[in-house]
């Protein structure tokens, strides 16, 4: 007969699935979600990092026209690193297996996902694709050149080792199903009882439709990698126009996966500000349903837009304006979740505690990375803005000023949760602002360089452009700054933080009706499920509520 | 919410949920993103066949109808037969299922074989990527043998994988950890082997019937 009392002060920490319950072993073979959550944090933290030194490189090396500190075909293995390790190591994987990974059985009353050892075999198997592209760096051939896309027919002629970081980014494709497939389940078969889908937090709606995409668009890029190496290998002749193939399809395969995978990017990103908004303004979420079923809308719409990358490829004038008119309509689902967000804040009782700067950031970049999408998505201004620094501001809107913003965002907000200490709040507020000026004075220059007409992946430049370079270059040496001011935060509360209280900031979702850090198996009882995720009334009787506030409702 | 944290309810071993709904979900999603995998080569297909219909129907006549009929037989009679163990394990008897596992993986092996035999025959007449009497022809004959070569191989992999994963089930079965109870990786195992099956089922009208 097994003490149960024994273990209700332990967490997830001193108690593990694995024999021993502490030790490197216990880790890694671990399959508790939040234990991989936590490994899986440390993975991407550390390729972000190594992929951001890469970025403050290539920024250096334009600080000035002609060569400045590094060869052109470094500079190219340098943007395809950079690229390749960020998307596929770092934002693609992201928000879901590391928050997604913790919070998502907690969120709705489960123990665990619904297949753990599968949970632990796609963190591993995310490790063998991760080493496989690091092992091309060092054999005969040299690292990869061709940009993070692939395009065919540099890909196949090119003398670098192309198959073998292809075939890691197939496997990491692997990664990326399997984890779907557990998120689907999850969500489908262990809600805890009176949790219906419309009383899921936002946060849960989002990984569930993130998880639909991953299921759905990253097989069709795992063939069409698959189809460059055997063309490399084999010389089948699907993409080699002189066999009577054609190069164009490789694009439209590609894209087919990867304007859908943006929304894998960036839907779990939408999901943490919907958890974000009610907890810092102590008020329900405006349009609750409306922001649940835009998630699966942006899914769905993602599938539709394809070719807006490709029309100067050669794309027919009918196909064009099809595509352009549908990328259009995805912004609406995207501006409904904004003007909910704003509606949630009116009349609202905002706290501008650290997490909630960093969704205000999160709007504004957003924001402008969304519009600038639009003018990307417009026919006419993209012939002109296509392939120039204008991309490279959008994207980097999007992807980091969206997606990365809030991956700090979301550290910030269940930091205490994950970790049982509290971080140095005033620290992180002024990085949060200290992250505004330095993302803004990196990127916007690059809006206006692309305008003038500065190509994008080019290492040299005309002299024209050296001052907004410049400023550029200066941009990345403060979000250099910033982003180490955040892990020596991070990493100085990890070892001599406060003990955190288990609701520091008033959140009402079920992760803050458990201690802190969670046991292992999240709670002692099923939770019954009776409010609406966002019910703020809870809080008056809620056995944890921050210290020293008072509730008269 | 009703939720009290002074009481343990669960017996806190982190013991492996058992759900069976929610294993054979699981399975269905993996189907999916494998139907799209093949998907993406089956577009490629469509767009080739309709660019180069002529070259298409000529390099088709090439394909030898009777042992692509053979084997169509063949992966037949094996989804039949792991259908069979599944439903003799539901009446408790073990000793048939291994049987028909065993004769599953036996048809499988059988289906390989026929292939290398197809396979070599085509590669002796020096009908292989690269080679230079491919190069010779016309470009969709060549593109019709580069996805021949592409899709059944891809095919034949899932094929050897479908015979691992059954082999596994049939020492879980053997040892017992399979059982009429407890019976959903056989399912799973079955319903792998049906994918295969079809994608077997499209490929090959596609290649070596329809002109």
């Amino acid at each position: 007969m097994i003490d149960k009392n024994k273990h209700l002060n332990k967490s997830f920490y001193e108690e593990g699935t694995t024999k021993k319950a502490r030790g490197i072993v216990s880790w890694l073979l671990s399959t508790d979600h939040k234990r991989i959550g936590i490994m899986y944090l440390c993975a991407l933290a550390v390729f972000f990092f190594c992929a951001m030194i890469l970025g403050v490189l290539m920024r250096l090396e334009t600080i000035a026209p002609g060569e400045t500190i590094m060869k052109a075909q470094t500079y190219n293995t340098l943007f395809t690193l950079h690229g390749v390790t960020m998307v596929f190591l770092f934002i693609v994987p992201g928000i879901p297996v590391v928050f997604g990974n913790f919070f998502l059985p907690i969120l709705i009353g489960a123990k665990d996902v619904a297949f753990p050892r599968l949970n632990l075999l796609s963190f591993w198997i995310y490790l063998i694709g991760a080493f496989i592209i690091l092992l091309s760096l060092f054999l005969p051939g040299g690292p990869i050149d061709t940009g993070w896309t692939f395009y065919i027919p540099y890909s196949v002629r090119t003398g670098t080792n192309v198959s073998l970081p292809l075939f890691g980014a197939f496997v990491l494709g692997f990664s990326s199903i399997l984890t779907g497939i557990n998120f689907i389940t999850t969500i489908h078969r262990m809600r805890a009882p009176g949790m219906s889908y419309f009383k899921m937090p936002l946060f849960v709606w989002s990984l569930y439709a993130t998880s639909w995409i991953q299921i759905l668009a990253t097989p069709v890029v795992g063939i069409t990698l698959l189809l460059v190496i055997l063309e490399r290998i084999f010389g089948i002749g699907i993409f080699d126009p002189a066999l009577g193939g054609d190069p164009i399809l490789f694009q439209h395969m590609f894209w087919i996966y990867s304007h859908p995978a943006v929304y894998i990017m960036v839907l779990p990103a939408m999901g943490v500000v919907s958890e974000i908004i009610p907890t810092f303004t102590r008020r329900t979420i405006f349009g609750y349903k409306a922001i649940a079923i835009s998630s699966l809308a942006i899914a769905f719409l993602g599938y539709l837009v394809w070719a807006h990358h490709m029309f100067v490829s050669g794309l027919s004038q009918t196909a064009a304006m099809v595509f352009s008119f549908l990328t259009f309509i995805v912004a609406l689902p995207s501006a409904i979740k904004v003007f909910n967000w704003l509606a949630s804040m009116y009349r609202g009782s905002i706290d501008l505690k650290p997490p909630f700067l960093w969704v205000l950031n999160f709007i504004l970049l957003f924001t402008i990375g969304g519009l600038t999408g639009l003018v990307l998505g417009a026919l006419a201004t993209d012939v002109h803005l296509h392939d120039t620094y204008f991309v490279v501001g959008h994207f980097h809107y999007v992807m980091f000023g969206g997606t990365g913003t809030i991956f700090i965002a979301s550290l910030f907000y269940w930091f205490p949760k994950m970790f049982g200490k509290m971080y140095n709040i005033k620290w992180a507020s002024r990085s949060a602002i200290l992250f505004f000026i330095a993302f803004n004075t990196l990127y916007f220059p690059m809006f206006i360089l692309g305008y003038e007409g500065m190509p994008r992946r080019y290492y040299d430049y005309l002299p024209q452009f050296t001052t907004l370079q410049v400023i550029s270059t200066i941009g990345s040496w403060l979000m250099f700054i910033t982003i180490i001011s955040i892990i020596i935060n991070v990493v100085h509360s990890l070892v001599k933080g406060k003990v955190a209280e288990a609701n520091p900031w008033g959140g009402v979702t079920l992760e803050w009706h458990i201690k802190s850090p969670p046991p292992l198996l999240n709670f002692n009882s099923i939770p019954q499920i009776t409010n609406e995720p966002y019910d703020f009334s809870q809080l008056k009787t809620m056995k944890y509520k921050p210290m020293g506030e008072v509730y008269e409702i | 919410m009703k939720y009290n944290e002074n009481t343990l309810d669960y017996v806190p071993t982190h013991e492996v949920h058992r759900d069976d709904v929610g294993a054979r979900m699981g399975m269905w999603l993996f189907l999916f993103t494998e139907l799209l995998l093949f998907g993406g080569l089956f577009v490629t297909y469509a767009v080739y066949r309709f660019l180069y219909y002529p070259d298409f129907k000529i390099a088709s006549l090439e394909l030898n109808v009777t042992i692509g009929t053979l084997n169509t037989i063949i992966l037949l009679t094996s989804s039949l037969t792991v259908v069979l163990a599944i439903s003799f394990l539901q009446k408790n008897n073990r000793n048939l299922t291994i049987l028909f596992l065993f004769i599953t993986d036996l048809l499988a092996v059988i289906f390989l074989i026929n292939k290398y035999f197809e396979w070599t025959a085509k590669i002796h007449h020096g009908i292989f990527p690269g080679s230079e009497h491919l190069m010779s022809l016309p470009n969709g004959q060549i593109l019709f043998y580069g996805l021949y070569y592409v899709m059944t191989g891809l095919h034949a992999l899932h094929i050897i994988i479908g015979i691992i994963f059954i082999t596994i089930i049939l020492i879980f079965t053997a040892n017992g950890s399979v059982n009429s109870n407890n019976y959903v990786k056989l399912e799973n195992a079955g319903l792998y082997w049906h994918l295969v099956d079809i994608i077997w089922i499209f490929l090959f009208p596609f290649f070596y019937l329809i002109q």
